[in-house]
């Protein structure tokens, strides 16, 4: 993993060629970390795949993940890997909850990414989080007409509660 | 008794017509018949997820299932006999299952094995449908996760002993354990403090359109224990009848 | 009658819509979905499609797959997962961290001990535990004879697919004595929930090491004579030689890992450019394939095999003596035989038990070669004793998408081969 200074290299480099890019970098327990603007998160990730002596040429994993309480609420990880040197360096494009019914929405990274592919499907299933110019957004593991985005943290795990001899009559009827 | 009645020519008329065609015809024919499912049974393949790699090993030499006549896995539903439901049953999953056990033509059976399909397993959540009871009819669950094979072996063989007639008696027969049920209790009238919270959360939740039972007052139809039941047989019948069974 | 179409449009715009002619309803959620290739094509032109699956004896779980079809050959494919969706990572967050490994043990069934290192050794890193030599020597050979199992059931119901159907009793016999191995040092044949943070949950019985040199003198011989059904088996050649071949920039692009990459002539393996646990001290061979077709994809699992017998062997040759769990009593359970006599082992552990540990907010991903690729782990944690995220990149997911290029243009009968050559468990794609 770079270390922390050269964290602060790449991300002072990275906002050089695309201003605004880079929100913050975070190093910790070993990683790198660079938190991103999510509307440049294309720019982002070819500079750090085509720029001589950074190359993180290898997407491992795309993943999402809900920071709620705090803001911004969702953050979608993009795991690096630079092949030559096994450096990996996560980015993650911080993406606000615009609230209500509307989802948010992040520039699909798939067409210079295949691996995004499935993985952005997988995120947009989970959380609810749109991929602009994703060829097929679709849920991909729960049944296309689900309603919910189980992953966010205030949805409620679901299931059935266990009936004991001292909750049976909480469901009532149960034995019918 | 009947049949000891009929050979001493005590039985006349229309109970004789009976009994002749409830134990001799029939059931002979019967018996035959279910032998013959009972040991040529083809399961069909229907591996879910890990309970599916042990339902493999069935079929592996070692816990050889084959030599109770269940080696030929029909990949089709239309050629299988009986369906061993190994796995975790998603919810998109349940429907495919439904149809799939639809095309198997009678008789079939269903093993449901392992924990996820028997309850939903450790799976309490959105996905997993909590047991496959919920919408297909099981004749056997297999505790297990995953069963060992032998375990699922045990469990053929308890399908295949009551295709045949013999169903093995329940573990309250078998450990001599009737009258320890516990039956759903009628609880004893309600406190006021209790019915104002009930109408309480009734009206918040009727406001937010959420679907609301009845009131607390409905008489709840519980059925008491088994003593005291008039459908119930009684408990000595079973014991007669069980007596010395093999298990 | 309920008539249900795709998401992109209202009607389906090409081919027969078989079902509005007739008053059949349609039962639960079917919807009519079509490959790429069928929306491509003029009015009047139709092509086959079919739906392998989901229940399919050759589909290595419930995998379906939308083909279109022109005769025998394959003209599109889509893969449609989420079968066997568990919602195992919305589980995870619901308990602590001790109790979570069940669970993510599950997920990618053949290779259980895999997805438990890759969950704890991210907790690991997450609280900075170091563990005793021993557990990592432990583990390592737990994790190798994992490997050796995965690819037998994989070798079993592939050989299986492709007709050569006495292969399948051949791998499950050996599997059972891998299956053995387990029971004896860990208690339960599958999902043994046998590692912890902070090591192995107990130490190996007397008598399993003997049982294992056995099985691992014995082992070689037994790929030999799979080798000797297969290898040079004039039909297996036929059927796996030349198909299925993916470029190897194209496999990087696509995130592909594991015995695919490694066919295709990329040289990438974690346990060798990126060790963890005790690799970095084993003396160990990376089969490389050369082409990337069917043929490469077998011969390097079955040298993988050979090569995980040695790592075993060694790993027994050079096991260190000492504890199996590490020692710090705030996140490993002490030893049962002190809850009598201390009080702090007893409070300990009830804690532990109780809540379990909580670990500081942060974020980890540690990434392992399972026996299919790249098994990451990544884990948010909030400061509490649950986890609030728990992701798991499992690389039969990401490797589901090369399938695709694998098979378009090939028969039905090659796709059946790459399916089986790609070694898809779905437990792992589905979660």
């Amino acid at each position: 993993m770079p270390d922390a200074p050269g964290l602060e290299l790449i991300a002072a480099e990275l906002n050089e060629a695309h201003p605004g890019s880079v929100l913050g970098t975070y190093h910790d327990r070993d990683q790198a970390c660079l938190i991103a603007d999510p509307e440049q998160i294309r720019d982002t990730l070819a500079w750090l795949r085509d720029t001589p002596g950074q190359e993180y040429t290898f997407l491992a994993s795309v993943h999402g993940v809900d920071y709620l309480p705090a803001e911004p609420r969702f953050g979608v990880h993009y795991e690096l890997l630079n092949m030559a040197r096994v450096e990996r360096l996560r980015v993650r494009a911080a993406v606000a909850d615009p609230g209500g019914d509307e989802l948010p929405e992040v520039p699909s990274v798939c067409d210079e990414w295949p691996t995004a592919d499935h993985q952005e499907r997988e995120v947009y299933d989970f959380f609810g989080i749109v991929f602009t110019g994703h060829p097929d957004l679709r849920r991909i593991l729960l049944p296309e007409e689900y309603q919910g985005w189980p992953q966010r943290r205030d949805f409620p795990i679901g299931g059935e509660p266990v009936i004991f001899t001292n909750t049976e009559n909480e469901v009532p009827g149960w034995y019918a | 008794m009947r049949a000891r009645d009929m050979l001493r020519g005590d039985l006349e008329g229309a109970d004789l017509e009976q009994h002749v065609e409830e134990a001799v015809v029939t059931t002979r024919l019967e018996k035959v018949l279910n032998w013959g499912r009972a040991n040529a049974m083809f399961p069909a393949t229907f591996g879910l997820a890990c309970c599916a790699i042990e339902m493999m090993s069935i079929v592996s030499p070692r816990y050889d299932i084959a030599r109770f006549g269940a080696e030929a896995m029909r990949a089709s539903p239309r050629q299988a006999d009986f369906l061993i439901l190994s796995g975790r049953v998603s919810i998109k999953m349940a429907p495919v299952v439904r149809r799939l056990y639809d095309q198997m033509l009678e008789p079939k059976w269903v093993i449901a094995m392992g924990a996820c399909s028997s309850s939903g397993g450790m799976f309490a959540n959105y996905a997993v449908v909590q047991g496959a009871d919920k919408f297909m009819p099981v004749d056997i669950h297999v505790p297990g996760c995953p069963p060992r094979p032998e375990a699922l072996l045990y469990g053929f063989n308890k399908l295949q002993r009551m295709i045949q007639g013999h169903p093995d008696p329940g573990w309250r027969t078998r450990y001599n354990a009737h009258g320890t049920e516990e039956w759903a209790r009628d609880l004893g009238a309600v406190t006021p403090e209790a019915l104002d919270a009930y109408a309480a959360a009734r009206e918040i939740a009727e406001a937010a359109g959420e679907p609301v039972s009845g009131a607390p007052e409905t008489p709840v139809d519980v059925p008491g224990p088994p003593q005291e039941r008039a459908d119930v047989p009684d408990r000595r019948d079973r014991l007669e009848r069980d007596r010395g069974r093999f298990i | 009658m309920v008539r249900v179409s795709t998401t992109r449009g209202s009607t389906p715009a090409h081919g027969r819509d078989v079902v509005a002619g007739t008053s059949a309803e349609v039962v639960g959620t079917s919807i009519i979905e079509h490959t790429e290739a069928e929306e491509a094509l003029e009015p009047e032109q139709e092509l086959m499609t079919i739906n392998l699956g989901p229940h399919h004896p050759a589909t290595h779980g419930v995998l379906r797959l939308l083909v279109s079809l022109q005769g025998e050959h394959v003209i599109d494919l889509k893969p449609i997962m989420g079968y066997v969706h568990t919602g195992i990572e919305k589980n995870c967050e619901d308990k602590s961290y001790w109790k979570a490994i069940p669970f993510v043990e599950r997920m990618d069934y053949l290779s259980y001990f895999f997805n438990m290192e890759a969950f704890v050794g991210c907790v690991e890193k997450l609280v900075d535990l170091e563990i005793p030599p021993r557990a990592k020597y432990l583990r390592v050979l737990h994790l190798e004879l994992n490997r050796l199992h995965s690819h037998l059931v994989w070798l079993g119901t592939s050989a299986l697919d492709l007709g050569a159907m006495s292969m399948f009793f051949y791998c499950f016999r050996d599997r059972d004595r891998i299956l053995d191995l387990f029971e004896m040092s860990t208690g339960q044949r599958m999902h043994t929930r046998y590692f912890q943070v902070g090591g192995v949950f107990e130490d190996i019985p007397v008598g399993f090491e003997r049982k294992v040199r056995d099985f691992c003198a014995e082992f070689p011989s037994r790929i030999d004579q799979f080798e000797a059904l297969l290898t040079n088996n004039e039909i297996f050649l036929h059927r796996t030689k030349g198909v299925g071949i993916v470029p190897r920039e194209r496999l990087l692009a696509l995130g592909v890992t594991g015995p695919l990459l490694r066919a295709a002539g990329e040289p990438w393996d974690l346990r060798k450019v990126d060790p963890w646990l005790a690799y970095g001290e084993f003396d160990f061979n990376v089969p490389i394939g050369t082409v990337g077709d069917g043929w490469d994809r077998f011969k390097v699992r079955i040298e993988e095999m050979r090569e995980s017998v040695r790592i075993i062997e060694q790993a027994l040759d050079g096991l260190p003596e000492g504890p199996v769990l590490a020692d710090d009593r705030k996140l490993v359970l002490p030893p049962r035989h002190e809850l009598g006599t201390s009080m702090e082992a007893l409070i300990h552990h009830f804690k532990l038990v109780t809540e379990g540990f909580r670990v500081a907010p942060g974020e980890a991903y540690y990434a392992i070669e399972s026996p299919r690729g790249e098994l990451g782990c990544f884990i948010l944690a909030d400061g509490s004793a649950k986890p609030a995220r728990v992701h798991l990149r499992d690389p039969s997911f990401v490797n589901l998408q090369a399938f695709r290029e694998m098979s378009v243009g090939g028969y039905v009968a090659d796709l059946i081969m790459n399916l089986a050559m790609l070694d898809p468990i779905l437990g792992g794609i589905d979660r």
